[in-house]
C-alpha cells in the first residue's frame, strides 16, 4: 500500500491506514493516493473511464448496472439507488435535476467532506453518468457554506473537467450535454431530507413537503430531480467500471458494498474507515479503532447521529447492514459513530441529542416542533435531578407519539436516541430520579467537588487551572473549594495528581 | 419600490432604509445584477451580504428585499431560518465552541461553560469592549481533534476548560 498523503487540506479528514487488513476502499479508493487538485492524476487511475463506458451504451443500461449492483443510498435511508434512478428516466419532462447532497449536517461525521477534499472529480463523474442515465442536463451540489476547502476543490474539479471536454455541451463527442452549478447551505440539519434540500436550494426556508409526489416525479423547480448522497455517487463510476456483479460480491443480503465510516469520540483510533457491510461492530471498535483510551471500559457507540440509537457492549457482534441496525433501534445514518466509555451518562447524551434537535427542527409540523422541546424540557428535568417515574413513563409515551405522526426524517428518527438509551440504560434513568445520583458522574447538577484535606499537599496546581478562581488555599496548606462559585467544570479533578479532589 | 417616494417627502420615517448607498451595498448590488436569473437565488445572495457587512441588520435584509424585488417578511424568513445567518454583528476575534458529538462526549460543554464564565457573556453575545464573541457549532469534521474551539481562523484542539484563560490572553 502506498503511504497517505497528509498534503490534502488537514489532516483530520483523511482516511485512516489500514493496519488491520479489515478496510476496503471504494467510495475513498483514491483519497489520499492522488492529487485532489489534478485532472492527470484522477484520469491515471482510470478516472473518467466509467463515463466515456456509459456514454457508449443506451442510458438504460447504466440504470439497469446500479440497480443490479445493489446500491443503496448512502446519506442515510439506505434507498435502493438505481430504483431512484429508474423512476427519473422513466418520468418525461423538458428538464430534469441530479442533485448532489453534500451539506453534511450529522455532528460527528466528515466522510462527504474527505471524499470532496481528496477525490472530488468522481462527484463530478458520477453526477454526469447519473445525468446521462436519467436525461438530466443539469446538475447541482448543495454543499456547506462551512467546507471552504471541499468547495474551491470541487470548482477546480469542474473548470478542469470542461477544459477536457468531460463535462459541459457535447461530453467526448457523444452529443450529450451537463453542466453542474454549485449551491450553498446555510446550516440546517433538515435540509438532508431532500425535499426539505431542494426548497433550500431554490432560495426558500428548508422546509420538507409531504411525500408523494417524490423528487424522482417533482422536484427542482417541480422537475424530476435525483438526490443523491456524496458517497453514493463515490462509488458509482468503481460500479461501472468493475460491474454490478463485483460490487453485490461484497456485503450482505440485502446490503451491498461498503461504507465509510467516521470514528470518533472515546475510541484510540480516530479517523474516516471504509470497511465492508457485514463486518461486526466489535471489528469496529476494537481491531480498527484499538478500543477505548486509558483502559476504560466500552459503553457505546451511536450510529446514525442525531436520528440513530445507542448500541452497546452487547450488540458488538452485530453485523453492520442497514437492516440489522434498524432491528437494533439504531439506524445507518451517513456514517457518524462516536464512542462513549464508562464516564459518559446516557442520559445526558440523549438530551444532548435533543438538544440538538430542538434547535433544527424546522418548525412545520407540530409532533417535532413542540415534541422535541417537551422530550428535551423532560430530560432536563431529569438530569436536573429534579425528575420523577412519572417523567420517564411520559417520556417513553410522547417518544412512540412523535416516531408515528412526524411530517419527515427528522421527526419520526428524533425519539431514537431516547427510546434505545431507555431500553439499554434503564438503570441509569431510575438512578437520576430514585437515588438523585449520576452514575457516570457526569450531570453537574448532581454532583459536587471537594478537596481531601489529608490528601492536599498545598501545590496549588487546582487553583492555576481553575477557570473561575473559586479554589483557594495558603501554599502547601490544604486547599477548598468554594461549592457556591464552582461551575463543576472537573478541570482540578482532572489535574490533581493526588487524587485530592473528589467528585460525588 | 415604496423607499423611492419616500426619499421625496422630508420626514418619512422610511429614509434610513432608503440610504443605501456607500461601495458595500454596490458591491452586493453588482453581485445580484451578475446573476443570470434572481430567481431562486436569495440564499446565495444573503450569502454575499453577510460576507460583505459581516452581519445582516434589518437595513441590509430591506436592501436585499428591494433588490431582489421580495418582501421583506420573506427574506426575514430566510435569514432567521439558517443558522449560518446572523443579525447581530460578532466581535472582533469570534469565538465558535464545536458542540458536535465527539467534541461533547470529550467534554465541550465544560470548555463552554468556562469561556462564558471567564467573559462574562452567553452564547450569542459580544463582550462590552467587541472583542469577543462566542457562538456554538456543529461540528467542523475535525473530530479526532475533540474538544475544539475556533477563534477567528485559529483551531484550538483538545482544549480543556483550564486552558480558556490561557488561550484568550492570546488575544
Amino acid at each position: 500500500m502506498q503511504s497517505i498523503r497528509t498534503d490534502q487540506g488537514d489532516q483530520t479528514s483523511r482516511v485512516m491506514p489500514d493496519a488491520t487488513h479489515k478496510q476496503l476502499r471504494i467510495a475513498t479508493r483514491n483519497c489520499g493516493f492522488i492529487d485532489p487538485e489534478s485532472i492527470d492524476d484522477y484520469i491515471g487511475v482510470r478516472g473518467y473511464q466509467a463515463l466515456a463506458t456509459a456514454l457508449q451504451a443506451p442510458p438504460a443500461e447504466t440504470v439497469a448496472i446500479v440497480k443490479e449492483s445493489g446500491l443503496r443510498g448512502r446519506g442515510g435511508g439506505g434507498f435502493p439507488t438505481g430504483l431512484k434512478w429508474e423512476i427519473a428516466s422513466k418520468n418525461k419532462a423538458d428538464q430534469k435535476y441530479m442533485v448532489c447532497n453534500a451539506d453534511e449536517g450529522d455532528p460527528g461525521a466528515f466522510m462527504d467532506r474527505a471524499v470532496l477534499e481528496g477525490d472530488p472529480h468522481s462527484i463530478v463523474e458520477a453526477m454526469a453518468i447519473g445525468g446521462y442515465a436519467i436525461g438530466a442536463s443539469k446538475g447541482a451540489v448543495y454543499i456547506r457554506a462551512e467546507y471552504p476547502l471541499a468547495i474551491k476543490r470541487l470548482k477546480k474539479a469542474m473548470d478542469d473537467a470542461k477544459a477536457y471536454g468531460l463535462l459541459g455541451e457535447n461530453i467526448l463527442g457523444s452529443g450529450f450535454d451537463f453542466d453542474i452549478e454549485i449551491k450553498y447551505g446555510a446550516g440546517a440539519f433538515v435540509c438532508g431530507e431532500e425535499t426539505a434540500l431542494i426548497r433550500s436550494m431554490e432560495g426558500q426556508r428548508g422546509e420538507p413537503k409531504t411525500k408523494p409526489p417524490f423528487p424522482a416525479q417533482s422536484g427542482y423547480w417541480a422537475k424530476p430531480t435525483i438526490v443523491n448522497n456524496v458517497e453514493t455517487y463515490a462509488n458509482i463510476p468503481a460500479i461501472i467500471l468493475n460491474g454490478a456483479d463485483w460490487f453485490s460480491s461484497i456485503g450482505t443480503e440485502k446490503s451491498k458494498g461498503t461504507k465509510v465510516f467516521a470514528l470518533a469520540g472515546k475510541i484510540r483510533n480516530t479517523g474516516l474507515i471504509e470497511v465492508p457491510m457485514g463486518i461486526t461492530l466489535g471489528e469496529v471498535i476494537n481491531e480498527i479503532g484499538a478500543g477505548c483510551p486509558g483502559d476504560k471500559k466500552f459503553k457505546a457507540v451511536q450510529t446514525g447521529g442525531p436520528s440513530g440509537g445507542a448500541l452497546t457492549s452487547k450488540d458488538l457482534d452485530v453485523a453492520i447492514d442497514y437492516d440489522n441496525l434498524i432491528a437494533k433501534g439504531s439506524m445507518m445514518g451517513s456514517g457518524g459513530m462516536v464512542v462513549m466509555d464508562e464516564d459518559d451518562c446516557m442520559v445526558s447524551i440523549a438530551k444532548f441529542f435533543l438538544d440538538f434537535t430542538m434547535d433544527e427542527t424546522c418548525g412545520k409540523c407540530t409532533p417535532c416542533r413542540i415534541g422535541s422541546k417537551r422530550l428535551y424540557e423532560i430530560l432536563a428535568k431529569i438530569t436536573s435531578g429534579d425528575g420523577s417515574m412519572e417523567d420517564i413513563d411520559k417520556l417513553k409515551g410522547l417518544a412512540s407519539v412523535i416516531k408515528d405522526t412526524a411530517l419527515c426524517g427528522l421527526g419520526q428518527t428524533m425519539p431514537n436516541p431516547i427510546l434505545s438509551t431507555l431500553e439499554n440504560y434503564w438503570d441509569e434513568y431510575v438512578a437520576h430520579v430514585q437515588d438523585k445520583k449520576c452514575p457516570a458522574g457526569v450531570c453537574s447538577a448532581l454532583l459536587t467537588y471537594s478537596i481531601d484535606p489529608k490528601k492536599c499537599t498545598g501545590c496549588g496546581l487546582c487553583a492555576i487551572v481553575c477557570p473561575v478562581s473559586c479554589i483557594a488555599g495558603a501554599k502547601k496548606e490544604a486547599h477548598s473549594i468554594d461549592a457556591s462559585r464552582c461551575i463543576k467544570c472537573g478541570s482540578c479533578y482532572e489535574k490533581c495528581k493526588f487524587d485530592a479532589v473528589l467528585k460525588s | 419600490m415604496q423607499s423611492s417616494s419616500c426619499q421625496a417627502a422630508a420626514g418619512c420615517s422610511l429614509p434610513k432604509y432608503a440610504a443605501k448607498t456607500g461601495p458595500l451595498y454596490q458591491e452586493v448590488r453588482d453581485f445580484i445584477n451578475a446573476l443570470d436569473t434572481k430567481e431562486g437565488h436569495l440564499v446565495t445572495v444573503l450569502h454575499k451580504a453577510q460576507s460583505t457587512f459581516g452581519y445582516l441588520p434589518v437595513e441590509v435584509q430591506q436592501f436585499v428585499a428591494d433588490e431582489m424585488g421580495l418582501p421583506l417578511a420573506q427574506v426575514y424568513g430566510v435569514v432567521s431560518f439558517y443558522t449560518f445567518f446572523t443579525m447581530v454583528p460578532k466581535g472582533k476575534f469570534p469565538i465558535s465552541v464545536c458542540m458536535g458529538t465527539a467534541c461533547f462526549v470529550k467534554g465541550a460543554s465544560r470548555v463552554l461553560e468556562a469561556m462564558k464564565e471567564q467573559l462574562q457573556i452567553g452564547v450569542g453575545e459580544v463582550t462590552a469592549d467587541g472583542k469577543f464573541s462566542i457562538d456554538t457549532l456543529r461540528c467542523v469534521g475535525g473530530c479526532a481533534l475533540a474538544p475544539i474551539v475556533m477563534i477567528g481562523d485559529r483551531v484550538f484542539s483538545n482544549v480543556t476548560p483550564g486552558q480558556v484563560k490561557k488561550i484568550l490572553a492570546e488575544f
